[in-house]
């Protein structure tokens, strides 16, 4: 066992700034949905529009980062090992098995990772953005062609399905990679560090 | 001895000169600096004993004043709609105040602005007929007699416990001048037969409003008048209710664009807030009317304005044969044994509607289906879908008008007059609205007859709001529309956060949530059962 830095000082930056934007997002959004009201309406717009876009100027470095550094191929799915993870969050955890995965730097994300942040980038993020940035700019496209094809209230819909879909996606983030280590706050740690116990030659 | 009371005089008459020439420029300030003094014109260096015979002075100069006013609906009360083809004007329209002017003329044209229109034959081509005093009386000593056809009183009159004093018609020709909240409000304060009883955004409060009740007219402020904004060209005004700018897309008034400055946007333009975080308020130009959020309540100044008028229980006279009156604690009159139930309204918040701009109305010989009741007397135009249309707020009035049963529309009454068959007279229905009707076909506002069985149904009339606009820190937040039953709930052709919502994504979307959650749950505490089994 030795330590290796996992996550390097940018990646624990864009993933705790963006969790707190996150956040942010969720407890404004669901005020304008009128779930709830707790800074009023038009801040809650207002927060919501300031988070948003530093948010999307995060992504943006963070893509960035993903394409120049080639991490990007941290997310490419893989159908190895895939069952074998499934197999033991459902089992396998519970009878005393081992971890079927072990990390590397170069493949820090179990197979069931590598599926569910890919999820999250490529159908999640997108969704909320693009519907997003047609709720906020309506009054712009409502008079052109897609403003005849879309009715405003789809846009919605996909916005808040997209919603849902990253709440049940943090439910079981948070879960996971709050108490699978080993020890079970392990990851957590390392999320702060970037250190974490790799097993030798992987 | 005769020197020396010249020696005192010549300095007194020359204070006195002095004193007169510091009030002419007090006076000169008030009448905005015009050029014209029409105390010096010899014209008006007379007794008038009329009406009429001031006018035949005014046109003496100004000679097409008469002939401009002809064409105005202020002088017609006639408007062709060009949109719907009806033909509209105080003359042909019925509403739910006091019915309509047909049979009822002298009354009613006390508040038209010419002289004698106390029939169905009114002479619309006669100059000497336009009232100029009624507008550009600068004393406010210039009043109509309520039942004088337009006439001021030219001998002590009385109308109830009111006396109206003649008026010195030439002291008022020698004074004329711009025309004033006063002026205008003589009578579209009065709408309906008394203070702040039609509009619900006009009343008397208007004539000298503070800051809060009308942000453009406060007297500690910008001091409009009515004319700022209801641009006068030719004597005709702009701003019209049978054919609003329900969405002014021109924007502000620029010379040779725009003459007319009716509109909020003639002078706010067309992104009128300042850029913020969200431009949502800019944003909202398109569909909302300025009026929608920046008037959040009208009656506002502390006169309550009539929202029920109900006729059909009027009649309740005492022992003597005298209409009862009941007055509420707060002294308005909610029953007149004359006109029947009223309800009064303070801060009254509007419904709101989208509005195109044009209004149908539902006129006499109109089909009415008395069975839908409320029946409308007007009919707003415009959707969501409507790019010409905004949403508008609007007091709604209510109440009950008398309809033929028979024929199924509404019958107009005969209420004012010395005759018989006046309702105010012999407090009978059947024959005020028999004589009503039978004018009615004489002057050509219906072809029906009245099939002599009437009824009352319930009504709702429509009455734009737009003045009293409030100051923008107290115009309306987001969350009076943007929420769950806020203003805006009737409205439902269209989507709005934070009111509309897809149920089942939420449902369905919570319940995943809360299902992976508990999933988690359950997972972790398995987890722990058999770690500390093997423990």
């Amino acid at each position: 066992m030795s330590q290796v830095m996992l996550f390097t000082g940018f990646e624990r930056f864009w993933h705790w700034s963006q969790a707190i934007l996150i956040f942010g997002l969720l407890t404004t959004g669901f005020e304008i949905h009128g779930t709830y009201s707790l800074f009023g309406f038009e801040q809650a717009l207002d927060y919501h529009l300031i988070l948003a876009w530093t948010l999307i100027g995060l992504w943006a470095f963070a893509i960035f980062w993903h394409i120049t550094t080639g991490e990007w191929r941290q997310y490419v799915p893989t159908g190895k090992g895939l069952m074998a993870m499934v197999g033991y969050y459902a089992y396998g955890i519970f009878s005393g098995e081992a971890k079927p995965y072990h990390k590397s730097r170069r493949a820090k994300h179990n197979p069931l990772q590598r599926l569910a942040y890919l999820g999250f980038k490529i159908a999640i993020a997108p969704a909320l953005w693009i519907s997003g940035l047609l709720l906020l700019f309506y009054t712009s496209w409502k008079d052109t062609a897609l403003g005849a094809a879309l009715p405003l209230e789809w846009v919605a819909w996909v916005h808040m399905g997209a919603v849902f879909a990253l709440l049940i996606f943090l439910v079981a983030h948070v879960y996971l990679a709050a108490t699978m280590g080993e020890p079970w706050y392990s990851l957590l740690k390392s999320m702060f560090t970037g250190y974490e116990e790799v097993k030798e030659g992987n | 001895m005769s020197r020396r009371v010249f020696g005192i005089t010549w300095p007194l008459f020359g204070l006195v000169l002095c004193l007169g020439v510091a009030q002419a420029e007090v006076a000169d300030t008030e009448q905005k600096a015009s050029t014209a003094d029409h105390s010096k014109f010899e014209e008006l260096q007379q007794e008038f004993a009329t009406g009429p015979d001031v006018t035949r002075a005014c046109l003496k100069c100004h000679t097409e004043a008469a002939k401009q006013l002809h064409k105005t609906t202020h002088w017609t009360w006639e408007y062709n709609h060009e949109k719907t083809g009806q033909r509209l004007g105080k003359k042909y329209v019925v509403n739910s105040f006091c019915g309509s002017i047909t049979s009822n003329y002298p009354r009613c044209t006390s508040c038209h602005i010419g002289y004698g229109w106390k029939d169905g034959n009114f002479d619309f081509t006669s100059e000497e007929a336009v009232d100029c005093l009624a507008c550009h009386d600068t004393t406010g000593t210039y009043v109509k007699f309520p039942a004088g056809a337009g006439h001021p009183a030219y001998e002590e009159k009385k109308m109830g416990p009111q006396v109206f004093k003649p008026v010195d018609l030439k002291t008022v020709a020698q004074n004329v001048g711009k025309t004033s909240r006063q002026t205008c409000g003589a009578c579209h304060f009065d709408g309906g037969g008394g203070d702040a009883v039609k509009h619900g955004d006009m009343d008397r409060t208007l004539g000298k409003p503070s800051k809060a009740l009308d942000v453009h007219m406060a007297v500690e402020g910008l001091d409009y008048s009515c004319a700022t904004c209801h641009t006068f060209i030719n004597h005709n005004p702009a701003g019209s209710r049978y054919q609003t700018t329900a969405k002014d897309t021109t924007g502000v008034a620029v010379p040779g664009i725009k003459e007319t400055r009716a509109t909020c946007e003639s002078c706010h333009g067309l992104t009128p807030h300042p850029r913020q975080v969200n431009n949502k308020l800019n944003d909202h130009v398109d569909k909302i009317a300025c009026q929608t959020c920046h008037i959040p309540t009208f009656a506002r100044g502390g006169t309550a304005t009539k929202m029920w008028w109900d006729w059909s229980t009027a009649g309740q006279r005492d022992a003597e044969g005298k209409p009862i009156k009941k007055k509420n604690e707060k002294g308005e009159i909610v029953y007149d044994g004359m006109k029947g139930d009223f309800v009064w309204e303070e801060n009254v918040v509007p419904e709101y509607h989208w509005f195109d701009g044009t209004v149908r109305y539902s006129l006499v010989g109109d089909p009415i289906d008395a069975a839908a009741a409320p029946v409308e007397i007007n009919h707003l135009q415009g959707s969501y879908q409507d790019p010409n249309a905004r949403i508008w707020p609007f007091k709604v009035m209510g109440g009950k008008q008398p309809y033929d049963t028979v024929n199924n529309t509404f019958l107009v009454g005969h209420l004012f007059g010395q005759d018989d068959a006046a309702y105010w007279k012999s407090y009978d229905w059947d024959k005020a609205l028999r004589s009503a009707m039978a004018q009615a076909k004489a002057i050509g506002q219906t072809d029906i007859d009245y099939s002599g069985k009437f009824d009352f149904v319930e009504t709702r009339m429509y009455w734009p709001i737009t003045h009293m606009v409030a100051p923008k820190d107290q115009a309306l937040g987001c969350a009076e529309c943007h929420s769950k039953d806020g203003r805006l709930a009737n409205l439902t052709d269209f989507y709005m956060p934070g009111r509309d919502a897809n149920p089942w994504i939420d449902r369905i979307g919570w319940l995943l949530v809360l299902a992976t959650l508990a999933g988690v749950l359950v997972h972790g505490l398995m987890r722990l059962v058999v770690g500390r089994r093997k423990a």
